[in-house]
């Protein structure tokens, strides 16, 4: 895939004070291209759902933003573990491992997974105890 | 309804910018929640036309509305944001106001004022 922007991104492990600071930049930078308002939500929502995934669930991990010469935006999300034991649940609204501190912060809902498969037109996602590859692909004319 | 009735009705006293245009930005529907997954789920459009009412008083409530563009917050139950959440909002340009009502007090009040949920 040719790129017309690369970004990229660290995500700590617990890291609530600065939760939701990589979607921002994520946001705002695919908005200076032109992204309509209506799609860059839809991106906004689901990369902040999976970057806080990464700091309550997750060792943390990588981050990942790609556009392509099209205009479709791709996002990344790769952490070192400790996987998803069952993804079928976690695909289930309402299903939720979240910690007592991360319902604290008004998450734990049980509504990230199905609400980022649910904003991206395409949502691709592999766990092992070695780690979680989540790849979300959103089609937009810039 | 105008931002400064929806203040009114709540007894809400402002924690950011109030300025005559805050005042007068029209709003159609509330939702509420202290589940910010639930709100980054459940809000779908017209974002900018959108209450959210909150006793989620936490940075990541600020985030959440910024990744919707919802640009009011109510906080509910007589919460306050911390100084740099303060600052935090009005960097990102939104509203926030803190009642003492408690959620379903508040939300009570809206909807007899004509305000509906975000379904209509």
């Amino acid at each position: 895939m040719d790129s017309i922007l690369h970004k990229e991104y660290t995500v700590v492990q617990d890291d609530y004070v600065n939760a939701g600071k990589v979607s921002s930049d994520i946001k705002s930078t695919l908005s200076e291209i032109g992204i309509s308002p209506k799609v860059l939500r839809k991106i906004a929502v689901a990369s902040y759902e999976s970057e806080i995934n990464l700091i309550i669930h997750a060792y943390g991990g990588k981050v990942f933003l790609d556009v392509g010469e099209d205009g479709a935006v791709y996002l990344v999300f790769k952490d070192p573990g400790p996987g998803i034991p069952d993804l079928e649940k976690a695909l289930t609204p309402g299903w939720s491992t979240a910690s007592e501190k991360a319902r604290g912060m008004g998450f734990g809902a049980g509504m990230g997974l199905p609400n980022i498969q649910r904003v991206s037109d395409d949502f691709h996602i592999e766990s092992s105890p070695e780690g979680t590859t989540l790849s979300l692909v959103f089609r937009s004319p810039v | 309804m105008r931002a400064k009735e929806i203040a009114d009705a709540l007894h809400a006293v402002p924690l950011t910018l109030w300025e005559e245009e805050h005042q007068n930005h029209e709003y159609k529907n509330v939702f509420a929640t202290d589940l910010m997954s639930d709100a980054l789920a459940m809000i779908q459009d017209e974002e900018e036309s959108t209450v959210l009412l909150t006793g989620l008083c936490n940075t990541q409530t600020l985030r959440t509305a910024e990744m919707l563009d919802v640009r009011f917050i109510v906080f509910v139950r007589g919460k306050f944001l911390l100084d740099d959440a303060i600052e935090m909002a009005k960097n990102m340009g939104i509203v926030c106001l803190a009642t003492d009502y408690t959620m379903y007090d508040a939300c009570g009040r809206l909807y007899l004022k004509g305000l509906t949920g975000i379904y209509g």
